[in-house]
């Protein structure tokens, strides 16, 4: 039977018109954004009101103004109810350093209020899950940062939330543990089937985690969109080929003759492997025949042909905000 | 939801694999009064370094022993030399062993709550359903437990040698409940004002020196000033001096109400309308405690 599901239904997050105000700046000004359940990116320079918003959603700190449902459930007056539901990863270290990741998660999960014995499972069958295996039973101050971070969002998930907020979780990792847990955020939804609120100042990195980017500035709301939008609108191919003794240049070969075939084709600048690289746009199927043939007739080797999504920075490059920026560049460059 | 979804094995094959995957969590949440209790029962326990580091059982657990082996050596004398008293009254008791007291406030107040300001483990505990009031308690009722146990159990030992040494019943048994009331008095007492001065600060070495140094500072000055004014021989003054320092002020009101023998020189005891004052300011002072702590976890929040 088909269910008519009302938006309220899908609506993890939503806030109206939030301000917070202290004394000298004002952390959110009239913010209103509705999060789907999935993961979320919220994206904003340092300062922006990313962790203001955190911790008015858990029910913390008042709202100056406005109000926000976390979950169905109002934050000025169900916040208890609100973090029996919620987990939360702070950006900081939050780990005492003489106690072992077992024992300071199961202290966790019983403070939100789980008993003993399905404490201890829900930790064992969770630092399982982030990654943590042997070394849970040492003490956390012998951890490297990527264990900690771990530890820190095993605390988050312990009792099974419906949402978590994941403050900064990549901060302070090597790119390779960046992208285990980025990889891992996105298990937390697909796996888990956790919504997740996640922030960061790197729009880059959350592109290939998130379903929907929320971006905030100066505590106003910039863009709400899902990064489908933001990097799927077109496609751009990169094309990599061979030389071979014929076509001593084979990357202007390749650029030359689809030329010819009407196709428009840049150099892909700023890439690893610049000037073999060529980029271009795939107005649909019929562009990667075309590229194929190319290839094939000119009887060079294709050594890479890939979708390039575009980065969510460039999407911003619209903005006002990003245009300042290229500006600066621009002047950086020139002088 | 907490279905096991075996990976696919020839058949036949003795290992099976099992990818038990994420399990949901459907039992009970027990909420906000259970997490409070969790919260109590582990930073009691961490008052005496159960569930932490051999290194950290030490130092409680040696203050404990000391604690009680006077009491211990005590009630053998008793026993031996069949005294018809013991030695000491069991209000006197924490007087004497005050320094062992003020060393375990000292070392266990900033542990309680030092630890978690520094470590910054406090935005975790607030993340949950506990409110600011409910950290604070649990931690307040957590030292105040353990150092009732801690001054307790020797008059436990007292009592228990007593009766062993057939001393009168309705004697001790009354002794010993002035004592535990007392005790009780004092272990809130010192624990709140440990725990407020330890809360200030997130280095642990620092809120054991300044536990230890108010203590015996305002001891030390309460009683070189009420020496100074018996050999002066104004001793009107000499109660309302106690008021100024957490052991004199306990010692006061069990004088003035719990049939203890005053330790002030020259045997000064407080009245009566005087030893009202004290419990005044005794309880005032637990109360400003919990106050205080309440404004200082208001602000640290996340």
């Amino acid at each position: 039977m088909a269910r008519v599901t009302s938006v309220e239904d899908v609506t993890v997050i939503a806030t109206e018109s939030l301000s917070k105000r202290f004394p000298r700046v004002t952390a959110l000004d009239r913010l209103s954004v509705d999060v789907g359940p999935g993961v979320t990116g919220l994206v904003g320079a340092n300062g922006a009101g990313k962790s203001t918003l955190i911790k008015i959603l858990l029910g913390l700190s008042p709202a100056t103004e406005g109000r926000a449902e976390v979950l169905g459930l109002d934050v000025a007056t169900k916040g208890g109810a609100i973090r029996e539901r919620v987990g939360y990863m702070p950006e900081h270290d939050c780990l005492p350093p003489d106690v072992s990741a077992t024992e300071f998660v199961v202290h966790m999960a019983r403070m939100s209020g789980l008993p003993p014995t399905a404490a201890r499972e829900r930790t064992a069958d969770t630092l399982r899950h982030v990654g943590l295996y042997e070394e849970r039973y040492r003490p956390i101050g012998g951890y490297s940062t990527g264990m900690k971070q771990r530890v820190k969002l095993a605390q988050a998930l312990v009792h099974d939330p419906q949402l978590v907020f994941l403050d900064e979780p990549t901060n302070g990792l090597d790119p390779v543990g960046r992208d285990e847990m980025l990889a891992l955020i996105r298990r937390i939804h697909t796996d888990f089937g956790i919504s997740v609120l996640v922030t960061s100042h790197l729009l880059g990195e959350l592109e290939r985690t998130c379903d929907h980017v929320v971006v905030v500035d100066g505590g106003k709301l910039l863009r709400s969109s899902s990064t489908t939008d933001f990097t799927q609108t077109t496609t751009t191919l990169a094309i990599e080929v061979t030389d071979t003794d014929e076509h001593p240049d084979g990357t202007r070969a390749v650029r030359e003759a689809l030329h010819a075939r009407g196709v428009s084709v840049e150099a892909g600048s700023g890439l690893p492997g610049a000037g073999h690289i060529l980029l271009l746009t795939a107005q649909g199927e019929e562009t990667y025949d075309v590229v194929r043939d190319v290839v094939a007739d000119l009887g060079l080797g294709l050594v890479r042909m890939e979708q390039r999504r575009h980065h969510i920075s460039e999407v911003f490059k619209d903005d006002q905000e990003a245009e300042e920026q290229q500006r600066k560049e621009a002047v950086g460059h020139g002088s | 939801m907490a279905a096991e979804h075996p990976v696919a094995t020839p058949a036949g094959d003795q290992t099976r694999i099992h990818n038990i995957g994420y399990r949901a969590y459907d039992g009970p949440r027990l909420g906000r009064s259970y997490a409070t209790r969790s919260l109590y029962s582990q930073s009691l326990r961490g008052a005496y370094g159960l569930g932490r580091s051999v290194k950290s059982k030490v130092l409680p657990m040696l203050l404990f022993v000391v604690m009680c082996v006077p009491a211990l050596i005590m009630v053998a004398v008793a026993v031996a030399t069949k005294a018809n008293d013991l030695p000491v009254d069991y209000t006197r008791y924490a007087i004497i062993m005050q320094s062992v007291i003020c060393l375990y406030v000292a070392s266990q107040a900033p542990q309680s709550v030092s630890r978690d300001l520094r470590f910054k483990t406090v935005p975790l505990y607030f993340s949950r359903p506990i409110e600011t009031a409910d950290y604070v308690r649990a931690k307040y009722a957590a030292l105040a437990s353990a150092m009732f146990i801690l001054t307790a159990a020797p008059l436990l030992v007292l009592y228990v040698g007593a009766l062993l040494a057939k001393l009168d019943f309705t004697d001790q048994t009354k002794g010993f409940a002035q004592g535990l009331v007392s005790v009780a008095l004092l272990s809130l007492l010192f624990a709140g004002i440990g725990l407020v001065i330890a809360a200030v600060t997130p280095r642990r070495g620092f809120g054991i020196a300044a536990v230890i140094a108010v203590f015996t500072i305002s001891y030390g000055a309460v009683t070189t000033l009420q020496a100074i004014a018996d050999t002066q021989g104004s001793t009107s003054a000499i109660p309302w001096m106690g008021l100024f320092s957490p052991v004199t002020l306990i010692d006061g009101v069990q004088s003035a109400f719990l049939g203890a023998t005053p330790s002030l020189p020259g045997g000064h005891g407080p009245s009566d309308g005087q030893g009202v004052v004290y419990v005044l300011v005794v309880l005032g002072l637990i109360a400003a405690s919990y106050g205080l702590m309440m404004r200082r976890y208001k602000k640290v929040g996340l």
